[in-house]
């Protein structure tokens, strides 16, 4: 049986439709951002904020929340229409994207934007301050779990590896992280860049119960999670294979479209089919 | 804290050695602190911690840069982390993970540096950091706190932890004499009047405070009066009594175990600069690492000497 039913498969298929617009119409607003990386990322989001993460956009200081730690900051524009969604913020602040005075910054500010744990940005170090929150869950014998996300081209960054050792070494099975494996970064694949194969294997020497589905497919995910849930005694990662620029024709798996806005006719051109 | 407690520290000890005794009772008393380290817990002394609150201890192996990142998460989610390891490792390291995961989000992680500065001593320029109150200082939302004894880092260890953000605090390797009178209380971001003066003005942080005490009563000698001003605060600087005092004496001295270029030096000249110009001599590195050599052998060669500040002072005096 499927982990998900058809009828909230196609639910969720809906709302991840609805916030790529959203995602689309900030960054084309900004005139600037990164849609590869947040259309690549947003069916992770979708599945954690809409069917796991036990968070309360009313209340989203509640010391027994999970978190979530985005440490590929820059896909923020996701973030923000998922986190706009779910009502933490209003949603007419996603227009301010960027702009001076926003509470959306370019990259995630946790003292700006309400439901953002962890400011982010500077690659590499979200990993460590996930381990740092699983612990202080388990100092604090609290159930809650830990979610962190990272790009495929930020696992080049060393700390990361550290972190990963830190997870393993502390036995961390209430962290379950993310990688949003589009294959691509700002000067091309990741393979001709620099390689992260054998990513599987990788994460499994380190220690980790390391799971590869399709991070597009939430019945896939949501099994990953799960599984996660209960594995005992290591931390999981979870290889999500996406495609950069998701659910866009002319942006998916096109480098350019990493860190550049849409211009009006690409806009309008993109939502279009969207809406389809 | 010390009394309180009944310990009774030696007159000579290491600030890091009195770190660890501080942290540990601090340990007894709040079940928030948490202490990480790099691999290094017996030389910062966060070994003492570990041995009694093995839960509250976490040894991230040779991996600064997650150090920081996972007191960060820590500091995130209620605990008052303290992040130890040598001086050099703790800031320049690790410096853009200081940057955005604990001064940008103001997080209240307490980076406690051992082995800093020269008397590191034979290990060497790689391991001397002259830079790290420079790096530490330019950083928004940063507090830089420089003991001048054991008895003062006892006192600060729990003025850092009742103090809620990012704190930087200096610590050093060798065992150095008692500066600070006893019954001073220690308050962040006041600087202490340890000597009163009129002729000039002798500022100082950490173990140059003790070398500049020895220095005014090497003045007093030659019928100098010198104030002495212990900065153990770097940032906020104490800036009203700063300029009280130089406004009295007339002319500056500042004594540091760091490059005289952006650390303690380096701020008091932009304080005044702006508010009350006068000759100022900045005593510390000169713009250069250091090198192999004893903690003595090495504070003479690179001028850190009584007799350094001394001579300073005169020369301070020339430019009135």
């Amino acid at each position: 049986m499927p982990a998900i039913s058809a009828a909230a498969n196609e639910e969720l298929r809906l709302k991840a439709k609805k916030l790529r617009q959203d995602v689309l119409t900030m960054v084309h607003q900004a005139g600037s951002g990164h849609p590869g990386g947040a259309l690549s990322v947003l069916d992770i989001l979708v599945i954690l904020y809409y069917k796991v993460m036990r968070v309360d956009p009313h209340n989203y200081r509640d010391p027994q929340r999970d978190r979530l730690v985005l440490s590929k900051g820059h896909a923020c524009p996701a973030l923000y229409a998922v986190l706009a969604d779910k009502g933490f913020f209003p949603a007419r602040h996603l227009k301010t994207l960027r702009r001076l005075g926003s509470p959306l910054q370019g990259h995630p500010d946790m003292h700006k934007t309400p439901g953002v744990e962890m400011s982010t940005g500077s690659l590499g170090q979200g990993l460590s301050v996930a381990n740092g929150m699983a612990l202080a869950a388990r100092l604090d014998k609290s159930p809650r779990r830990v979610y962190a996300i990272m790009g495929d081209g930020e696992i080049q960054e060393g700390q990361i590896w550290e972190a990963a050792m830190t997870a393993a070494h502390y036995c961390l099975d209430n962290l379950t992280a993310f990688l949003d494996y589009n294959g691509l970064q700002i000067d091309g694949w990741t393979r001709d860049v620099k390689t992260l194969e054998p990513i599987v294997e990788k994460w499994r020497a380190f220690g980790w119960h390391t799971l590869e589905v399709d991070g597009h497919d939430y019945a896939s995910l949501l099994e990953a999670i799960r599984r996660a849930q209960v594995n005992k005694g290591a931390p999981t990662m979870i290889i999500a294979h996406t495609v950069k620029g998701k659910g866009v024709s002319f942006m998916e798996n096109q480098i350019n479209w990493h860190g550049r806005a849409p211009d009006a006719a690409e806009y309008a051109r993109a939502l279009k089919e969207l809406k389809n | 804290m010390a009394e309180k407690t009944g310990i009774i520290l030696p007159a000579e000890m290491a600030t890091r050695e009195a770190y660890g005794l501080a942290l540990r009772e601090l340990g007894r008393r709040r079940d928030k602190i948490v202490v990480l380290d790099a691999d290094l817990s017996q030389s910062t002394h966060t070994a003492l911690f570990a041995a009694e609150f093995p839960l509250r201890f976490f040894n991230l192996g040779i991996a600064e840069a997650d150090m920081i990142g996972t007191a960060a998460g820590l500091a995130a989610n209620g605990y008052v982390p303290f992040a130890s390891t040598f001086g050099v490792f703790a800031t320049g390291r690790v410096y853009d993970q200081i940057r955005n995961s604990v001064a940008y989000t103001r997080l209240n992680v307490k980076i406690a540096a051992s082995h800093t500065g020269l008397t590191v001593g034979e290990d060497g320029a790689s391991h001397q950091t002259l830079e790290d109150i420079a790096l530490m200082r330019v950083l928004p939302n940063m507090t830089v706190v420089v003991p001048a004894d054991a008895r003062q880092t006892f006192l600060a260890v729990e003025a850092v932890a009742n103090y809620e953000g990012p704190v930087y605090l200096r610590l050093g390797r060798p065992k150095i004499p008692r500066a600070v009178p006893p019954e001073m209380p220690f308050e962040l971001g006041k600087a202490q009047v340890l000597r009163e003066g009129s002729a000039l003005l002798l500022v100082a942080t950490g173990i140059m405070v003790g070398r500049a005490l020895q220095a005014a009563a090497m003045l007093d000698r030659e019928g100098l009066q010198a104030a002495v001003l212990n900065m153990h605060t770097i940032k906020p600087l104490d800036e009203d009594l700063l300029i009280a005092m130089a406004r009295k004496t007339g002319a500056v001295v500042t004594a540091e175990e760091h490059s005289i270029i952006g650390g303690l030096g380096g701020a008091v000249a932009e304080v005044l600069a702006e508010n009350c110009p006068r000759p100022l001599v900045r005593v510390g590195v000169k713009d250069t690492f250091g090198e192999s050599g004893s903690p003595e052998a090495l504070l003479q060669k690179y001028g850190l000497t009584a007799e350094d500040i001394a001579a300073a002072g005169k020369k301070a005096l020339r430019k009135k």
